[in-house]
This record gives structure tokens, sequence and C-alpha cells, in this order.
């Protein structure tokens, strides 16, 4: 199958976007997103216009949906490209790739996602006493702790801005582990961050709820964490 | 600006930097991408310790005999015994910092594993390096918020600084504005296996390039048996690269076969009554290697999971199971999988002391890049153990030796023009794979080494880059290591030396680079007790 990835370029921060017409030619009916860049990078295939291609800068690890590193906007919607199957998104035999919008550009489909981290520090995200070992709060643990870390959920989120207070779902999931397993007591300083920088800021739109590629259920531990956080009710002492 | 750099920020780097901080001590945590994207991610059936909470009555000491009888006594026994017995406490932190694993009441419910008799491996369903991460990165942020932990997250490591065999540093690029800086002081190498010697073919991350390991030992950093790979029985080929399928899945009751005249053959189980389809990895893949060559057999083996019951699917193995879903749209429920070996795990690195010391003062390594505790053949359950203990001793090892370190000058950043900041270009990476590939399979002999290796001196005579210069040095090491150890042991099988030959080679085979040539050499083992 041929198929054109049309993708958004800029070769560095300050340079002017543009887009590139990139064929790739594959027997793989799997093939995905990822796979397409990695053989575009090997060199070899000119754009449609038959100009040599400068390998496209993305940035990848895992390839297998575990790491969140290939995170961008595919067909209009962020998805981890490791994850993108082409014939899934191919219209008219042509996908657009273009980098997450709501971070900075380094340079193709890089970004700078360090806001991601900035805002866990600045949402006291870790634990300030050992955690009692807890079989029932061992479920909605597990799944806090499977983020990401891609940023595909700020992406579509209305609330959220890098640079702004809100630190959205991104910061709200790890967040949950640790409302789920400490005291109140000791939850203190993350409480009042995940008030200031979470709960007020959020709308409820739920539009992180169908964008997560770890298939993290977000509605269930936003109403979790503030029942925990906000409202100082804590899932270990409600009857299963 | 601090002077101990820890190079790399996945499991051995995390404990490296929360040993650190805990002592009050500054360090930087140079990665090139965040802890979330670190090949530890990928670990997922679980980690290793004798914690006896299924009524088996285990015991550290079993846990020791089983590690050293799987690394088919290649491992320094000093250093397993620390291991195991150091795994219990490791096991109890982890919880304390708040890690998910599977529980009953309040303590984990533990798994059979490959070639252990005990249950003894504790896990979070089927991610459990995740899980373990997640709550290692969240524990490393509080001191990083504390300025203790200072985080270059976009940053690769280039080279050593070395001087009069001593190292003094590392030269580090910052992958985002293409600037690099020199950073004088103690360096720890945590920066994971080899997988990018052998693209798309391992089950590892694009990001373990191996290309740190080549540069340092093109310095004169010893290599520790380069000729042990880990080929796991049991992955299947997704877009770009070989995909795990755990050896959890065979712990909770997976089943391989090959159709032998039609019928089902359970070799595995056939053949090792005891242990069956959870017998070492390197003996699995090799029985795998071996019936797919039976000309009566059907040339594809398969993992069977259709009997598991719903609750194990749930509760043990659920990522797993969309995984399988997801990549080869397949219910693993209703079809057996079709599984091969693949590169999942380098036993060989770079070569460290029980200390994690290497050769050069003021390096020291830990993790899958050095050579520590897996001798021959890597138990499932033990590299996350391995990780969190290595990292976790040499950064002891650092503080008893180096002091409390000095605040170092700030680095300047400049316009890179380092060689080494070119990568290898793709087609010859693919190329260097091949070539090895042809001499360090499952089964080995002298003809396909020795034609790889003439292959690799031939690639070699063209002009490259400096990184593939380092690059093709690092394969020549394993293909030495492979020919000169003219025995049968563990990953490491050779068809013309089928038999295992203790009094010659019970040895860590040596590989340094003088400038010139490659060079192995085999040095015997500690003493036990010894340091």
């Amino acid at each position: 199958m041929r198929i054109v990835l049309d993708i958004l370029r800029r070769a560095h921060t300050d340079a002017a976007p543009y887009r590139q017409r990139i064929p790739f030619e594959t027997e793989d009916a799997g093939a995905t997103v990822a796979a397409a860049l990695t053989a575009i990078n090997a060199g070899g295939i000119p754009d449609e216009q038959g100009n040599p291609v400068e390998p496209v800068r993305w940035e990848c690890s895992c390839l297998q949906k575990k790491c969140g590193a290939c995170a961008m906007v595919i067909g209009g919607r962020p998805r981890l490209a490791c994850d993108a199957r082409l014939t899934e998104f191919a219209k008219k035999g042509s996908v657009t790739v273009e980098p997450l919008r709501k971070f900075p550009v380094i340079a193709d489909l890089t970004v700078d996602r360090t806001v991601l981290f900035e805002n866990l520090r600045r949402m006291t995200v870790w634990l300030t006493q050992d955690a009692p070992a807890d079989e029932q709060t061992a479920d909605a643990a597990y799944d806090a702790s499977r983020c990401l870390q891609c940023g595909c959920c700020l992406e579509v989120c209305p609330n959220f801005c890098a640079g702004g207070e809100f630190a959205g779902a991104a910061a709200m999931i790890p967040a949950a582990r640790l409302v789920t397993e400490l005291p109140a007591a000791a939850q203190k300083p993350l409480r009042e961050a995940y008030s200031r920088r979470f709960y007020a800021g959020c709308g409820k739109s739920l539009a992180c709820r169908d964008v997560c590629p770890a298939g993290i259920e977000t509605e269930r531990l936003l109403v979790n964490s503030n029942a925990a956080a906000i409202w100082k009710r804590l899932l270990r002492r409600r009857k299963k | 600006m601090h002077s101990i750099h820890i190079i790399g920020a996945g499991l051995a780097g995390l404990s490296a930097a929360l040993t650190f901080a805990e002592a009050g001590v500054p360090c930087n945590l140079i990665s090139a991408q965040p802890s979330e994207r670190a090949q530890s991610v990928l670990a997922e059936g679980g980690i290793n310790a004798a914690l006896d909470t299924m009524g088996e009555h285990d015991t550290p000491a079993e846990h020791f005999a089983d590690t050293v009888r799987g690394g088919c006594d290649l491992a320094d026994e000093n250093a397993v015994k620390h291991l195991t017995e150091s795994a219990p406490e490791i096991l109890r932190r982890l919880i304390a910092l708040g890690v998910p694993f599977n529980m009953q009441g309040d303590v984990p419910v533990l798994r059979n594993f490959g070639g252990q008799k005990k249950k003894r491996t504790a896990y979070a369903r089927s991610s459990t390096g995740k899980i373990i991460m997640n709550a290692m990165t969240d524990a490393v942020r509080r001191y990083e918020s504390a300025g203790l932990v200072r985080r270059y997250a976009h940053h690769s490591c280039l080279s050593l600084l070395t001087e009069r065999g001593c190292c003094k540093g590392v030269r580090v690029l910052d992958r985002y504005t293409g600037a690099s800086a020199d950073f004088y002081g103690t360096v720890l190498l945590c920066s994971g296996g080899l997988n990018g010697v052998f693209p798309e073919k391992t089950t590892g991350t694009t990001q373990n390039t191996g290309d740190l390991t080549a540069a340092a030992f093109a310095a004169g950093v010893q290599l520790g048996n380069p000729e042990m790979l880990q080929y796991h029985p049991t992955t299947v080929g997704i877009s770009g690269k070989r995909c795990l399928v755990t050896e959890a899945a065979r712990g909770e009751g997976g089943r391989l076969y090959i159709l032998r005249g039609g019928e089902k053959w359970y070799f595995m189980e056939e053949k090792y009554p005891e242990l069956g389809n959870l017998m070492p990895r390197d003996v699995v893949a090799r029985e795998m290697y071996f019936v797919r060559q039976n000309p009566e057999c059907g040339g594809q083996v398969y993992l069977d999971l259709t009997a598991l019951p719903e609750e194990t699917w749930r509760r043990k193995l659920s990522d797993l199971r969309k995984e399988l879903t997801d990549y080869l749209a397949l219910d693993p429920k209703a079809d057996p999988i079709p599984v091969e070996e693949g590169i999942h795990y380098f036993m060989g690195g770079i070569d460290t002391d029980c200390a994690h010391r290497t050769n050069l003062a003021g390096l020291y390594a830990a993790g899958e890049c050095c050579s520590q505790y897996h001798g021959a053949n890597r138990l499932g359950g033990n590299s996350m153990l391995g990780a969190l203990l290595g990292g976790k001793t040499a950064a002891d090892s650092i503080l008893a030796a180096e002091g409390i370190p000095e605040t170092a000058e700030k680095p300047v950043w400049q316009p890179c023009s380092d060689p080494l900041a070119a990568e290898v270009p793709p087609a010859e990476a693919a190329q260097i794979r091949d070539i090895l590939l042809g001499g360090l399979g499952i089964v080995r002999d002298a003809a396909s080494l020795e034609g790889a290796l003439r292959q690799l001196t031939e690639f070699a005579a063209v002009p490259h880059n400096l990184r593939t210069q380092n690059r093709i040095l690092l394969g020549e090491a394993m293909l030495r290591g492979a020919l000169a150890r003219r025995e049968s042991r563990g990953a490491h099988y050779r068809a013309d030396y089928p038999a295992r030959d203790d009094a010659a080679f019970r040895k860590t085979t040596v590989a340094v680079y003088d400038g010139s040539t490659v060079q192995i050499t085999f040095r015997q083992l500690p003493e036990k007790g010894g340091a």
C-alpha cells in the first residue's frame, strides 16, 4: 500500500513551519505512523515533489504504547505514533502528522513537555510517609500508576495551557495514587495543591476521558480523587 | 552544580539518585528522555524476593541457589548473595513507597517464574516495571523539588572524559539545543542494555542504543561476558520491534507446543517434567530452536494460554491480553500465540566488581549496562531486583569512596563539535546488526563466528563516523568473546563445543580495547566471601 504522510515540519523552534508530503510504501497492513517515520529517516525516500527529505525529528522509545514518547497529532487527534495504524487514519491516501499543539515545538514533531514534570513537582506528587499496604486501594493505585506523561489528555483539554496554574489530568492521575494511598493527615500539601492546581480549574469537560492511550479510567480517578482530596473521603473507608 | 553524575534515569539510575538524596548528597540525573520513557517501564512479569508469603517455606538461600544455577555458575556468588539476601527488604521498601502489587491482605501474592522452584515473584498484574517505576519516580521527585536531584531529562551522554586511566567526567549533549558541556566529577553509568546494536530485533527501546557502552569500551573500559545475550523464548513481531510475551504467562499456566505429525507436542513438559515450560530462558529458547529444526515438526512454536481462567486474565494478565489483541488482532483466550525467540537482555556489559566499580577510577556502572549478578543467563524477575540493588550499591560505594563531593563549577554549554554527536546511520546500523546476528544466534560455532568477524572487519575497512566505529568495536568484543569461549554455558551455546567446561571456562570473559586491538582474557571468579 502507498500512503502519503503529510507532515507539519519546522527546522527549529524559531523557524517557519511548512508542510511536506512524503510517500511511504509498505506491504504491512498493520504499519504504524512510527514505522513510516522510521523508514523515512532511514533515508532514500524523496517527498512527493522528488526532493530529498531531511530526517524528521520525532521522539520514540518503547514502540509499544508503554512510554508515551511518540505522542503527536495524527489525523487531527492526539495519538501515539506507535499505536496509530496508517490504514486507520488515512483519508484519500494521506495522513496528517503534526506536533502536539500545547507545548513548545523543538523541531518537526518533537515538543518540549518539561511543563508536565514541572507540574508534578508543583503539585507535590510524592509520598511524605510510608504508604500502608492495602488491598482495597490497590486497583485505583494501579490505574493511577499507569500514566505515560504523554500529554495527549492536555492536547484536548479546554482548560489547560502550558504555563497556566491548571495542571490537568496528567497531574491529577499520578496524584490520584497518593490521595488514594495516604492517610488524610499526610496529604495536606498535596490536597491544597490538588485543589488549587486541578480542582479549581477543571471544567469537567471529560475530553481527557476518550484520548488516553493507556486507557486509564480518567473519570473514575477524578471522582475518587475529588472525594479524597477535596471532601476528605478516603477510599479504604468505603464499604465494598 | 554537583559533581556526581548518574547517566540514565531508569530503575538503576533512580535507585542511585534516591540513595544519594536520602544521604543528603546532591547528584545530577542525566537521561535522553524522562524516566517515564525508560526501558524499565517495559518490565512485565515481576520482581523476585524470598518473602515466603505463599506458605512454601522459601528462603533467600534458595533464591541464591536458583540464581547461581540459572546463571550456570558464572555469576559472582558474593554479588548474588548480596542480591538475594537484600531482596526481601527491597520489596518491603517498594511496598512502603506505595507500589500496588497484587496483594492478599497486606502481603504481596507471589507467582511462579522461570528457573525457580518456589513462588517468589511479586507482581503488579503484567505491568510491574511501569508500576514500580512510577513509585520510584514519585519518590525521587521529592528530592528534585528540594534541589538534591537535578534532572537533565533531554540530554545524552556522548563520551567519558578520561585522563591517565581515570574517569574525570562526561560530555553531555542537550538534544533540544544541540549544545554540549563537560560535566566533571564521579560518573555512574546506568545507561541500559545494548538493544541499539540489534535495531528492530530486540524487545527493548530505541533509546538503549549501547553507544555509551561502546564509547566507554573504546576509551579502555573493560567489558565482562560480552557474548552473553539472552534470547527470550516468547516474543512476537510487531511494527519495528520484538514484543515480549511475559514469562508470567507461562507462570500462570501457559504451555508451549509445536505440531508434530499434526498433534500438539508439549516438548518442554515432556523433556523437563519438573519445571516444564518454566525452565530457565536459555534452556527454553534453545529447545524451541531445536524443535523447529525437527523435520517431523511444523516449524512454528505456539504459546497456548486458552485454558487460563477469566480471573487470571482480569487480575493478573490484563495488560498482556490488551497488548496481544491490539497488536496481533488475536485473542489469547481463544487462540494460541505464535511465538519466537527474541533478544531480550544483555547479561554481559561493563565489567564491575561487587561494589559496582569499573576498571577506571571514578567510573561506576549499574543496571543492565553492567555485567553483574546474572552470569550466563538471567532469571526472570531478577532484572529489576539487580537494577534496584545495583544502583543503590554503586551509590553507597561512591559515597564511601569519594565522600561528600565538593561543589563543582557550572558546566559551560557551547555549540557541539564532538564527532560522537553524529548517530550511527540507520543503514549501517542494520548492516552491523545482520553481521553480528550471523554469529551470535542461539546456536553458535567457530565457522559462523569467524565468518561474522571477517565481515565485520571488511565493513570496518571503509570510512565510518566515530560512533559507528565504536559500535563495530563493541560488536567485535561480542564476537571475539563468543569465539574464545570454547564451551557451552547458559545463553552461549556452541554446536562445536556442546559441553560445559568448568576447568577452562568457569571464568569471566574480559574484553578490553588497547587502542589497536580487542583483547579477550578469562578471569577467575572471585573467591566466595571475597570482594
